[in-house]
């Protein structure tokens, strides 16, 4: 399994540790309700370092981009974030990831850490633009504030007032306790937050600066069990998971995603047509369950007595206090729908998303 | 914090004898591991249980575990509170946070069990 830089700080923080997406990832420090409330109440302290980063830089960046993504790219500004899909030529779902444009002709995509390399391939295969495509995922390291108090947190460590004046979805390019980072509003819980992006050899200093005023603040750090849940709560889809290869935008409830007044990109043709039909295999839908028992990744939704698919992601919410998640169902009619839960059909309901 | 007068399933259940009756929970080891129990399952007063077989599930956010069985019998009683307070498990496992009582049909499966002292021995090699 593949660690990242941070890895000897996590066990000595005693984290217990979990495999994704062929990562050993601290799973949690304390506990994940904890660490969930602490995002939602106060700032938590991510290691994200596992995630992809993919440049695409040179004469031809602009077109390779748009060629690859559903979103439009040249709706872009220098310094900000696009949150796109690499779809197939069947319109299924290659992977999910935000783009970063630095200057013209300059991008950098983050992707999912299980697809890094299945996405670098992708992006080469169909790169005729002659563009620098270049994987730097290893020598990049990414750390996250999230929560109401990362702007006091980050505050102390970056120059003058710029925590303020970033605004959601950008970024800028400077320093966070001397390190140069890219300091990004982004993030993948529901808060108001930040990503760090820095060299994968600053990464235990930037941890370093920035935990012990993490900790003052009242907040700690967060593992990949609390990111879960956190993101579900927000309503945020999960790779792999909510949507595949064999999902379409719009299946996955992402069509505001898909611009298809852009120029060509792979898949739109097959995107055009179901979205002029409305013929959807399936939709992802929202739930919570109308008692304690939990329904989980994989199991069966009905209705009526009569199967509709299968619930992607579901947890208990730590801040709602109930069993939530999202299920992929070929048609529903009403609110009302079965889960089966080890052999006994539990009462749920279809909810709008995000939960919180 | 092992009890001395209880014996233990290798699968972390405890069980508390009085005369025919043995009272079931899961070990402060196993809640530590698992934490953040949100969801407790058990069996209905009746039904039969036998030795070192599932009989409920424990849910935490992250995932399910499955209860064992340490000995064979009729559940007699089970602690409903936990329906609403799984918590109590978490925050005493050995006292309010009991799962079931069983009237033991084979009370000589108790011997089969470990002791405190192999219990903790066993606790050390699985997390070694």
């Amino acid at each position: 399994m593949k660690r990242t830089p941070l890895y000897e700080i996590h066990k000595s923080l005693n984290a217990k540790f979990t495999e994704f997406g062929g990562w050993e990832m601290p799973l949690q420090y304390t506990s994940i309700v904890k660490e969930h409330l602490a995002v939602r109440e106060t700032v938590g302290l991510f290691d994200l370092s596992h995630m992809g980063e993919i440049d695409v830089q040179g004469q031809g960046a602009n077109d390779l981009v748009q060629k690859l993504c559903t979103n439009d790219v040249s709706r872009l500004t220098d310094g900000q974030v696009q949150y796109t899909l690499l779809c197939n030529e069947n319109g299924g779902i290659v992977d999910d990831l935000v783009i970063y444009k630095h200057a013209d002709n300059d991008y950098t995509l983050v992707v999912n850490a299980a697809n890094i390399e299945k996405d670098f391939e992708w992006i080469k295969t169909h790169n005729d633009t002659g563009a620098a495509v270049t994987d730097s995922s290893d020598d990049t390291a990414l750390i996250a504030l999230q929560g109401p108090r990362s702007m006091d947190v980050l505050m102390g460590f970056t120059p003058g007032q710029l925590v303020y004046e970033i605004k959601f979805f950008r970024f800028e390019v400077s320093r966070v306790a001397g390190i140069g980072a890219a300091i990004s509003r982004t993030g993948y819980t529901g808060e108001i937050g930040f990503e760090l992006y820095v060299e994968a050899s600053d990464a235990e200093d930037l941890w370093d600066a920035l935990y012990p005023a993490v900790i003052e603040t009242g907040g700690q750090p967060v593992g990949l069990g609390a990111r879960d849940t956190l993101r579900l709560e927000a309503g945020l889809r999960l790779y792999g998971m909510d949507m595949d290869e064999n999902t379409t935008p719009y299946e996955a409830g992402l069509g505001r995603f898909v611009k298809l007044d852009t120029g060509d990109f792979i898949g739109k043709d097959v995107l055009l047509a179901q979205k002029e039909k409305g013929d959807l295999r399936k939709k992802l839908v929202g739930f919570h369950t109308l008692d304690r028992a939990v329904a989980r990744c994989g199991y069966d939704v009905y209705q009526n007595g009569s199967p509709i698919g299968k619930v992607t992601s579901g947890a208990p919410s730590p801040s709602l206090k109930c069993n939530i998640g999202f299920a992929s169902i070929s048609s529903n009619t009403g609110k009302n729908i079965e889960i089966d839960i080890r052999g006994k059909l539990h009462p749920a309901e279809i909810v709008k998303v995000p939960f919180i | 914090m092992i009890p001395d007068n209880l014996k233990y399933n290798e699968s972390h259940e405890w069980v508390r004898q009085e005369d025919d009756i043995a009272t079931i929970g899961i070990t402060d080891y196993a809640q530590s591991e698992i934490q953040d129990i949100v969801y407790v399952e058990l069996p209905e007063v009746g039904t039969q249980l036998t030795h070192k077989t599932e009989f409920g599930v424990i849910e935490s956010v992250k995932a399910a575990f499955d209860l064992y069985a340490p000995v064979s019998g009729e559940v007699i009683e089970v602690n409903e509170t936990l329906l609403d307070a799984p918590e109590q498990v978490n925050e005493s496992p050995y006292d309010d946070g009991w799962f079931l009582k069983i009237k033991m049909s084979d009370p000589s499966e108790l011997d089969n069990l470990l002791d405190a002292d192999s219990y903790q021995a066993h606790i050390e090699a699985e997390h070694a």
